[in-house]
């Protein structure tokens, strides 16, 4: 009997997993059709990797003082010197690093927690939906900038605690996205049957649950990096995250504010930086939306 | 009709409940003891005592909440520290800034949203959709507080055309335009994207069948019926602008309740934080409770489940 039960089982997991296989290539190949989704993901990967490669790729140290202060972008400083004759340049590319952690990091812990959430609660069901959902409601009644700035209100200003207060006020849409993808997967034959063979929950959950409840997930996390890079640039704008000297573009676009008269560039390259991450990490998650939301695919 | 407002109404006490509960728990929350954190390093034992004996903080939790909820009932959302002045009256006093300028920009972001998302979803594919999605996709991707500083610069210092700081109407032009672009961008998208589902259906296709003009068409049968969840997002919109409106505010020194709220925090000073999350939480609240009753209003066939 357990033999009989247990032989299927392989089966069902292989055909699972080319399943897959298969709809993660289809979707890579639909995706180099889309030429704007695919100019979103060559900027991406072009911060990418000059976030990685910024301490040799940036002509000067980001914090090192000069006298040559506010200098115009020219040949020795291209995108010109800041209030304390820091290289405008070597700022927006280290900037980089801490944009894309912070953004990273914050929608990971979204993710993760908000999906756990959900899935909890499509599975549990009763007082434990129940809870979860009320709890879920309670934080969306708080515009989202206004839940981050409460959790820096408690937590105190830095970029550290801005990456935990974007990431919380952010769990609540992938809890609701992660529950409903579940309770329309959960009825599904491919679960009922393992049901049926004995796999145990969490087994359920991992193999069979998560993967196919992936795709509204990884757009909402591709679109939130975008937000919650926004977000935090706008946490640090005013004063409640990065703190000097840390080279964080909406840090730079404060202190530019006071020299707008006669120092242009000092507030235009952080914030051309911050506009090209967020549009090319919207163009991807436009892309990805296209080809795997499933009421545009069908 | 009846049982849906009244349960819809029912649903928003234990949210104002639970939003209560965290604003009341912020200042317990704060790592180490918030009144050494509120009064700062150079606070003396003494000073700490007496703070935490005000504050009533030596009580049992469920005492301080009952004492903090008796108070907000009866206007009262405590005294700030470092002003010494009720929190009710100093929010009371800057929110009317805060709420000309939010509202201005919800006006702003519809109008200009619906009218682009309409105009792109009929020329669909063609140049005119196309530049409007794309000037979209930039409203949702430029930083307000770049698009403000961007626009302080060619305004207000290059042409000099408006003023940048200042609490007229004219004030009031860049501040609203920053707020309201990436509210306008999203619900062009919306818009659009709503208006080419509806423009699909079977009662459109009837309608040009019968010979109505394309503009009645549009006008009564797909704008009417496209707008619907429109509405929904410019009630979520409303809360996200007067939260995004600290920042804007921040951006042209204006008076309001961004400001004050990066003050109270920078000093630490809890009371005016709680005051602040409650008032603007409770309104968003209000608002969102407002449109989903409208939309049962424009929409018969919505109901409660």
């Amino acid at each position: 009997m357990i033999r009989a039960a247990a032989s299927p089982r392989p089966q069902l997991e292989n055909l699972n997993a080319a399943g897959h296989r298969g709809w993660f290539r289809q979707a890579t190949r639909k995706l180099r059709r889309r030429p704007a989704a695919m100019i979103g993901g060559t900027i991406i990967l072009f911060f990418i990797v000059v976030a990685v490669l910024a301490p040799l790729i940036a002509p000067a140290d980001p914090n090192e003082i000069s006298t040559n202060r506010r200098a115009a972008p020219s040949l020795d400083h291209w995108f010109g010197t800041d209030e304390l004759g820091r290289d405008v340049l070597s700022r927006v590319i280290f900037g980089a690093q801490i944009s894309l952690r912070v953004g990273l990091i914050s929608i990971a812990i979204a993710l993760v927690v908000g999906s756990l959430l959900g899935v909890t609660a499509a599975f549990a069901g009763g007082w434990v939906d129940g809870l979860i959902m009320r709890l879920t409601d309670i934080m969306l009644a708080f515009p989202g900038i206004l839940l981050a700035i409460a959790i820096v209100a408690i937590l105190g200003p830095s970029i550290f605690n801005v990456m935990i207060a974007v990431g919380i006020e952010s769990i609540p849409a992938y809890t609701r996205t992660a529950r409903a993808s579940t309770l329309t997967v959960k009825g599904l034959d491919y679960v009922v049957g393992a049901q049926s063979l004995g796999a145990v929950r969490t087994r359920i959950v991992l193999r069979h649950i998560l993967p196919n409840i992936a795709a509204p997930l990884i757009v909402l996390a591709t679109v939130g990096v975008a937000g919650s890079i926004l977000a935090a640039a706008g946490l640090s704008y005013l004063g409640l995250g990065a703190q000097a000297p840390t080279a964080e573009w909406g840090a730079m676009l404060s202190s530019a504010r006071t020299y707008l008269r006669d120092s242009w560039w000092m507030a235009t390259f952080p914030g051309v930086a911050i506009m090209l991450v967020v549009l090319a990490l919207n163009l991807f998650g436009d892309g990805l939306r296209d080809i795997l939301d499933p009421r545009i695919r069908n | 009709m009846t049982a849906y407002i009244v349960k819809r109404i029912l649903l928003v006490i234990p949210v104002l409940f639970g939003v209560s509960i965290l604003a009341f728990l912020m200042s317990h929350l704060v790592p180490g003891d918030p009144v050494v954190v509120m009064l700062g390093d150079r606070a003396t034992a003494e000073d700490a005592a007496r703070l935490r004996e005000e504050l009533g903080f030596n009580d049992p939790l469920v005492v301080q909440y009952g004492r903090y909820m008796t108070g907000v009932v009866q206007g009262d959302l405590g005294t700030s520290i470092r002003s010494g002045q009720p929190v009710l009256e100093e929010i009371r006093d800057r929110f009317p800034s805060t709420l000309i300028l939010t509202l201005c920009a919800v006006v702003a972001a519809s109008v200009v949203g619906v009218s682009l998302g309409v105009a792109a979803a009929i020329s669909k594919r063609g140049w005119v959709d196309g530049s409007i999605m794309a000037f979209a996709l930039l409203g949702i991707s430029v930083p307000t507080f770049w698009s403000g500083i961007l626009l302080i610069l060619l305004l207000g210092v290059k042409l000099e055309w408006l003023p940048i700081v200042g609490t007229g109407p004219a004030a009031l032009v860049m501040p609203t335009i920053v707020l309201a672009a990436p509210a306008a961008a999203v619900l062009a998208r919306m818009t659009r994207s709503t208006m080419l589902e509806v423009l699909g259906v079977d009662f459109v296709r009837s309608a040009r069948a019968k010979g109505l003009k394309e503009q009645v068409v549009i006008l009564r049968h797909v704008l009417r019926n496209a707008l619907i969840p429109v509405v929904t997002i410019i009630g979520l919109q409303f809360g996200g602008l007067l939260a995004g409106s600290v920042i804007v505010e921040s951006v042209f020194t204006r008076p309001g309740l961004g400001r004050y709220t990066i003050t109270a925090i920078q000093s630490r000073d809890f009371p005016q934080i709680q005051g602040i999350v409650l008032v603007v939480a409770a309104l968003y609240v209000f608002v969102n409770l407002a449109i989903d009753l409208l939309y049962a209003v424009i929409d018969p066939r919505i109901r409660y489940n």
